[in-house]
Order: C-alpha cells, then structure tokens, then sequence
C-alpha cells in the first residue's frame, strides 16, 4: 500500500498524472473562456442595439430642407407688428415662384405639399426676432414634409413593385406554357376562343367580353386562388371583336388568336419586373418638381437641431426633444430634492443610531425588498395617492418626480448605508476620542468620508429614474406639449422615455427614425451620468 | 457644506416654481381615444403656434377617457375628450350623475380599419363572413357552431391563396379591437348572413339573440392563427414585413404611412383609401367624435377658440391638415352639421 501510495505522490512523469493535470489546467482554461465568452455575448448584444438603433436613427440627425428667396413686402407684413402677417401665403407664393409652369390650383396645392406645414411659422420666428427683415429678400431654408424628407434620406423608395406573389405566380403559369410571346416590342396572349355563329356575325362587345373571359379562365382550371383578368388589357376586347369582323369568312368554331395583355404584365415579362409610383406620393409630377428642385441645388440636409430644440410636433420633420428634456429634468430635480435628504437621514438612522433588534431587521428586510418592487406598482401607487387622494394634477413633473424618488429612495439608502459602513471605525472612534458628540461624529467626518460612495449610488438610482417609462406614463406624464414656452413644476409636461414611447407608437414615417434617434440621445444621457459618477468615485475616493 | 448650498438653492428654485405656476389660468385639457389623439395633437399644436396657450392633450382611450371626462365639472377635470366611437348610455348616465348633463357631440371624420399584408405576399380580396371564418373563435360548420377549423384561406373558400392563416391584431383593451369585432363580427352575425345566423336570428327572440351573439361572435380565436400584437401599431407593420403570408389589422393611418411596404386587403373587392372608407363602400370604418363639457366653454381661456380651430376647414374640411395626417374627411353636409354642433354648443 504504501508503494503504491508514494509512487503515486511522486512520479508526476505518469501518464494517469498528466493527464489529470492537463485535465486542471483544461478547466482552468475553460472557467476563463467561458467568462470571456459572457463578456463577448453581453457586449455583442449591446453592440447589435446600438448599431441597429444607429442604423436607423442616424437620418432623424439631419433635416431636409428647400431654400428658399423670399421677399418680405413691406405692404404684406408690418415692420411694427410683424406677428399679424401671413406667412402662410408668403412661403406659398416664393415657393411656387420656383414652379412658374404650374398653373391649375390643384397642381399648386399638391406642389406646395412638399414643404412641411410649419414653415411658415419658422419664418414667422425669423421675422419677429429681426423685424428690420422686412423690405428685404432673405433667404431662409425650410424644412420639407416628412414623405419628401424620408424619400431625400433613402428611406422610402420612388417606385414599388407593382404585382403581388401570386399575380405574379399566375402570369409566370402563362409563361412557363409557352402563351405569352412577344411582337414589335408588346407581348400578346395566345388564346383559344370557341365563337358561336351567332356571335360571328354580330361580334358585340358585351357578350364577346364574357366569352372571352370563360376562355382565359379554362387556363387556370384546377388551380386555387382566383382567376386573374387583370393580366389581360383593356383593349383585349376591342382587337378580338375587330379581328373576327376582319375573319368574317372564318368557319369552324374555335378561334386562336392573340390578345394584348396590360401594361404592367407587359412590363413583367419583357424587363423582368413591374414597378409604380410609391402610393404615399400623390403623382410622378409632383415627384418631377421635387427632382428639380433637387438639381437646382435648392435641397440641403444639415444638421438637425430641431432634434434637440423644439418641442414635440405632430410632424415629424418638425419634433424635437427639448419638452421632455425639460420635463425630465424638472421630474428629476424633484426626485433628487426628495430622495437623496430622505434617502441619506434614513441610512443615518439605520446606520449610526438604530438599535440592532426585530424591528430594524424588519425595516432592513422591507427596503431591500422596495428595491426589488416593479416601478409600475409605484406609478400607480402615485396615480392612487398623489392624483387620486390629495388631488395633484395630472401629468406634472412634480408627481412624476415624487413617483421617482419613491423608486430611487432603496438605492440610495441602500448605497449610503454600504458607503457609510465602509468608513473604518478608527476614524469614529478617534473623533469620540477627541470628545465629538455622536453628531458631531456623523457630520463633520463619517458622512463627508462617505459621500463619494452616496453620491455614486444616487446618481446610479437617477440615472434608473431618467430611463423609468411606466410609472410615468400611468401618472400621465406623456402628454403632448407642443410648446415650452410653459415650463413649471406644476405644468404639464412629458419626459425622455415617455417621448419615445410616443413617438414610437406614432404611424408617419419620420418618427421611426425620430424614435431610435431619441434613444441614442437617452443613452447618451445615461452613459454621461455612469461616466460622471465613476469620476466623483475615482477623484474623491479615499483609500485607508 | 456644499450639501446645505445645494439643498437651499434647490428649495428656493421649488418655491419659485410653485409660486410662480399657481397664479396662471389652467390651459384647455383633452384626454380620450388613442385614435383620434394625431388629430387632436395637430390642432393643438396649430391653435398653440397661432398664439393661443398649447392645450394638453393625453392619450387614455375611449373608455378612460369617458370616465376621466364624466367625473364632474371643474377644473381639474378635462374639457374635451376624443372617442372613436358614440358615447354610451351608461357613459351618459355617469355624466349625468356627476353633474355634467349639457355635453355636445362632433363628429370628426371616419378612420378606416384596414387588414393588410406584405407587399411580397398574395394580393387578397376578402369578404367579412370569410374574416369573420378565419378569426372568429367559433364559427358554424354544418349548422353547428364549433371550435374554429380552419387552418388555410383556401379551407375557407377554394378561390382564396393556399396559405396557412396567420393574422397580427390589436389585444382586447384596444378601441380597435372592439371596433374590429363591432364591424366585422357583429355584423356578420347580426345580418345572418350565415345559416346558422340566420336560423339564429329567426327563431329567437331579439334579446336572446343579441345575448347569444354578444357571447358566440365576439371572441377571436385563441388556437395559434390570430397573435395578439400588442397596442402598437408599428409593431404588427414590422412583423408583417418579415412574414409575407401574414395579414394585420390595424387603423388606416399606419397602411397609408407603409403602403411602400404593405398592400391592402380588399373587402369584398373594395381596397381602403380616402376615398372609399370617407363614402362608406369600404365596410370596415368607424366614426370619430369629440365631446365637449359646455360648462367649461365660458371659464376656460380659449377654449372656444380652439373648437372653432378644430372645426374649421382648414382643419376638418376636405383640403385641411387633418386629412393629411390621415382623417377621412366628412362630406360636406355633415361637415356643416358638425361645424354648427361645435360652435353654437349643441347639447346632445
């Protein structure tokens, strides 16, 4: 036994020892790439948001817009009262200035839907900020409407395909049986047509119409779906009642002939795809003006800073995020003014004073737990309390931020109590050592030592807050504000994550973009207060 | 400390705030349908660009926001809500009770419910008892209501595609689902335009037989081919890109917003557009209305203002903005109806 024993423990060169070393040191490799694997699979999966959010909110970054001359008549808009003029017919008339050909009025009211409906109130702005404007040419770029802004960008196309799969499908049957062929550049039908003599020698085109019809739906028999006529062209009829008064001699009863087919299944089968306009677009002409105001170079695509300085619109190309920016703010500065006294005293108490019995245990319990609460429970909550029982209005940054702070207070005092822990007991007890009392203790060394710790925990639980949605949205606090001009703590207001959900929830076109964009920005926010936070950490950190 | 600097600055900033909003009159407050919201939210902003103070318009649908409404007169109760479809008895009786008796009613203009799908999939032209077939939770086969057995179009009717039925629509607590049920189902059933109904309807007496089919024609079906697609519209659109076989139902708005991408399905050979939905031969559109506390007319600053905004035809008419956004708008008599309704506050 012994031999064995210290043959075991000594000879490393066997082969049973390597391998079981080679076998350690596997797992050791393993424990390590299998952490390096959760940190590729966590940062791919925040890589693939942000690139995909990127990707499509890059366009909402700038905004395209028409330059435009106009002049600013002196008998049309008041130099005194620059306010009570109509800009409307301003921006009509120097736009339409750029299109003397059109003519019609409804020609000019298709065209002028190019440009967004609020470019008259940009000019409006412009002029009342320098009404010595007036009597001049300015020139002033207005921003497009949204289809046109989307179609510059890229996002929408021109033209669609025109055909369905299974019309498609229906008219590739044809083909693949050798009946569709080609003459002087249009493609025909080759049909086989039973014709009574009646209908011979009076070839009417109602009857010859149903005929017909019976004849080009005998081809699809025994198929599913329905029989598709629209491959046929209008004319059909009117060439097969011509060429049978043109055979007026024919005898027997069936008759081949070949039948035009439409425009679009034409298209299909000499150049392989059928296209047409874009439906959201009204018509290829006013698609033709758009072109050449583009070649005229009057269409630019700067930067978008109505992103980041109007207030919500319902027009896309006009939005911005300067009201929820606000109501954020205001709903946190509330939440901050709440939490973090009430949040500090409170991990105080716990920390320094309260005696370790039943009842501080289960006041422990209970603030990990709150922690722990879905925020939607404190949004109703403060729909329950705040709104309900004391009667607040709806949609105020005041009860959002009280809704906040109740979901930020745990983290703060969650965090203040582990930075105050963390504070070594020698500087306590050298400061009653000296004679301070316990407050004296508390105040002037323990909680300043502390604070870079309260500080990271709070900005980390506003940081929660700014991108909390659901509480704020059964408090009302997604309210459309189209203005901010009003902008209070008992104003009605929105706030960042509300925005996007808003936005998100929005049909036109431009707000997909808009949406993604303002989430980058509420990122941006985020990662800016991590940063900040671990930098109050990093400078003020005190090492013992 | 700076802590104490920070805490006493903020505390004078709040006291500020606070004083400072007190003093102002209330703006005009509009809650109701999710629905009519886009439009409620263009006026708003036109009436706050055009100087008027920007009314604060929430989204809480029809429902809530008829109980928000009817919840007395004063201030902190709305003034106008939006709602996609008539008030209800009950809804009425809650006003009343509550004081708010002289309400007058707008019609706004129609939205259409369209059911769509890829552009990449099959061109469909439906009829409502084929809908009513695919979606419905029971549906009568063989003069027997059973657990719906379809599984493809082409099990409904032979000239429909070979393609298994997968539909993406609103969930219960949406106005377009009820909407949806309302117009499709309801009508289906009601008109007996199915044996089953027929018989249904001939035999029973006319309060069992609106108890039967308020209770076998209103659920969808809950087997795998109608999903639940959340209240997002947006989202049903995405999904409907990614799988050319599936159809959606959603409001008109987000068809025409994506009709790049999406291609309607027609009902009963009538395709959705501004046109067919505003003239009624499109068989899925519902009205659009807002109410008006009267009391609140006077007291409100603005508030009359506003509903000559919103009335006005370079609103509501047929070249408005509205329409841009998407409203189908009203013909010209019931244009007028509406527009005198609103501004003379014709009580309901």
């Amino acid at each position: 036994m012994t031999d064995i024993s210290s043959e075991i423990s000594h000879n490393w060169a066997s082969s049973n020892a390597r391998s079981r070393i080679s076998r350690r040191y596997r797992r050791d490799r393993w424990l390590r790439n299998t952490g390096v694997g959760a940190i590729v699979v966590a940062m791919g999966l925040l890589g693939i948001l942000l690139t995909s959010l990127a990707f499509t909110g890059y366009v909402a970054f700038t905004t395209t817009k028409v330059k435009l001359e106009v002049f600013l008549d002196p008998a049309k808009v008041d130099r005194n009262e620059p306010g009570k003029a109509s800009y409307r017919n301003l921006v009509r008339e120097a736009f339409l200035a750029n299109f003397p050909e059109l003519k019609k009025r409804k020609n000019k009211r298709e065209a002028i839907k190019i440009l967004s409906s609020g470019a008259q109130y940009i000019l409006r702005d412009k002029v009342m900020d320098e009404p010595e404007l007036v009597g001049q040419t300015i020139s002033v770029l207005l921003p497009l409407s949204d289809p046109f802004d989307q179609l510059y960008k890229g996002v929408v196309p021109r033209r669609i395909n025109a055909l369905a799969r299974n019309r498609i499908a229906s008219f590739e049957s044809l083909k693949q049986r050798g009946l569709i062929s080609v003459e002087n550049g249009s493609s025909y039908l080759s049909l086989a047509i039973v014709v009574g003599p009646a209908i011979l020698k009076n070839p009417k085109r109602g009857p010859l119409k149903k005929i017909m019809r019976r004849a080009f739906a005998e081809l699809f028999s025994g198929e599913t779906g329905r029989v598709n006529y629209k491959i046929l062209s209008r004319d059909a009829v009117k060439i097969l009642q011509a060429r049978i008064r043109k055979d007026v001699n024919f005898a027997g009863d069936k008759l081949q002939v070949k039948l035009p087919i439409s425009p679009i299944y034409d298209a299909l089968n000499r150049t392989g795809k059928a296209e047409k306009l874009n439906p959201r677009f009204k018509s290829e002409k006013v698609l033709d003006l758009f072109d050449a105001l583009v070649t005229r170079g009057m269409i630019a695509s700067p930067f978008s800073w109505e992103l980041f300085v109007n207030s919500d619109s319902r027009f896309p190309e006009l939005a911005g995020l300067a009201g929820a920016f606000s109501g954020s703010l205001l709903a946190l500065l509330v939440c901050f003014l709440i939490s973090f006294p009430v949040g500090i005293s409170a991990a105080v108490y716990l920390e320094e004073f309260a005696p370790k019995n039943k009842f501080s245990d289960f006041i422990e319990v209970n603030i990990n737990n709150l922690a722990a609460v879905p925020s939607v429970v404190f949004g109703l909550l403060g729909l329950a309390v705040f709104i309900g029982f004391l009667g607040m209005p709806r949609s105020v940054p005041l009860v959002g931020g009280l809704v906040l702070a109740l979901m930020t207070l745990p983290t703060i005092i969650v965090s203040t109590r582990a930075a105050l822990k963390s504070v070594p007991p020698s500087i306590r007890e050298a400061a009653l050592g000296v004679g301070a009392s316990k407050h004296e203790v508390v105040l002037h060394h323990v909680l300043p030592l502390a604070m870079p710790g309260i500080l990271t925990g709070t900005i980390i639980g506003l940081a929660q807050a700014l991108g909390e949605t659901a509480p704020l949205l059964l408090i009302g606090m997604n309210a459309f504000i189209p203005s901010i001009e009003n902008v209070g703590l008992l104003d009605p207001a929105t706030a960042l994550p509300t925005q996007i959900f808003t936005w998100g929830d929005s049909p036109e076109r431009g707000f997909v973009s808009r949406t993604s964009a303002a989430i980058l920005v509420l990122i941006g926010f985020l990662v800016t207060m991590n940063l900040l936070a671990i930098y109050l950490r990093q400078k003020f950190e005190t090492k013992w | 400390m700076l802590f104490k600097k920070i805490l006493k600055f903020a505390g004078t900033a709040l006291t500020i705030a606070v004083v400072a909003n007190a003093a102002e009159a209330r703006e005009i407050k509009i809650v109701g349908s999710s629905t009519v919201y886009p439009y409620t939210q263009a006026v708003a902003e036109e009436f706050a660009r055009s100087g008027g103070a920007a009314p604060t318009v929430e989204s809480t649908g029809t429902g809530g926001g008829m109980k928000i409404f009817c919840q007395g007169i004063g201030e902190q109760y709305p003034d106008i809500t939006g709602a996609s479809r008539a008030m209800k008895a009950s809804e009425k009786a809650l006003c009343d009770k509550n004081g708010v008796s002289d309400i007058s009613e707008v019609l706004i203009g129609y939205d259409g419910l369209s059911i769509a799908n890829s552009r990449e999939g099959d061109a469909m032209d439906l009829t409502k008892v084929q809908i009513y077939q695919a979606l419905a939770a029971k549906v009568p086969v063989d003069g027997k209501l059973v657990d719906n057995p379809y599984e493809t179009w082409s099990d409904i009717d032979a000239d429909l595609p070979d393609v298994a039925i997968i539909a993406y629509g609103p969930p219960p607590t949406s106005g377009t689902r009820d909407a949806f049920v309302e117009l499709v189902f309801h009508e289906v059933c009601k008109n007996g335009e199915l044996e089953f109904w027929k018989n249904a309807k001939s035999t029973l007496d006319k309060k069992a037989f609106k108890k039967m089919y308020s209770a076998d024609c209103t659920s969808m079906r809950q087997d795998g081919p109608f999903i639940e697609a959340g209240e997002n519209d947006n989202l049903i659109v995405q999904r409907l890109n990614a799988d050319p076989d599936a159809v959606g139902i959603f409001g008109y708005s987000f068809l025409y917003e994506n009709l790049d991408s999406l291609q309607p399905v027609a009902i009963s050979g009538v395709e959705p557009d501004l046109d067919t939905i505003g003239d009624g031969s499109y068989g899925i559109a519902r009205p659009l209305y807002f109410y008006i506390k009267n009391a609140h007319r006077k007291v409100i600053v603005g508030m009359q203002e506003f509903i000559a905004q919103y009335v006005s035809d370079d609103a509501m008419g047929p070249e408005g903005y509205l329409s841009e956004r998407g409203l189908v708008v009203l013909p010209e008599a019931e244009l007028k109806a509406s527009q005198s309704a609103a501004i003379d506050a014709k009580m309901m």
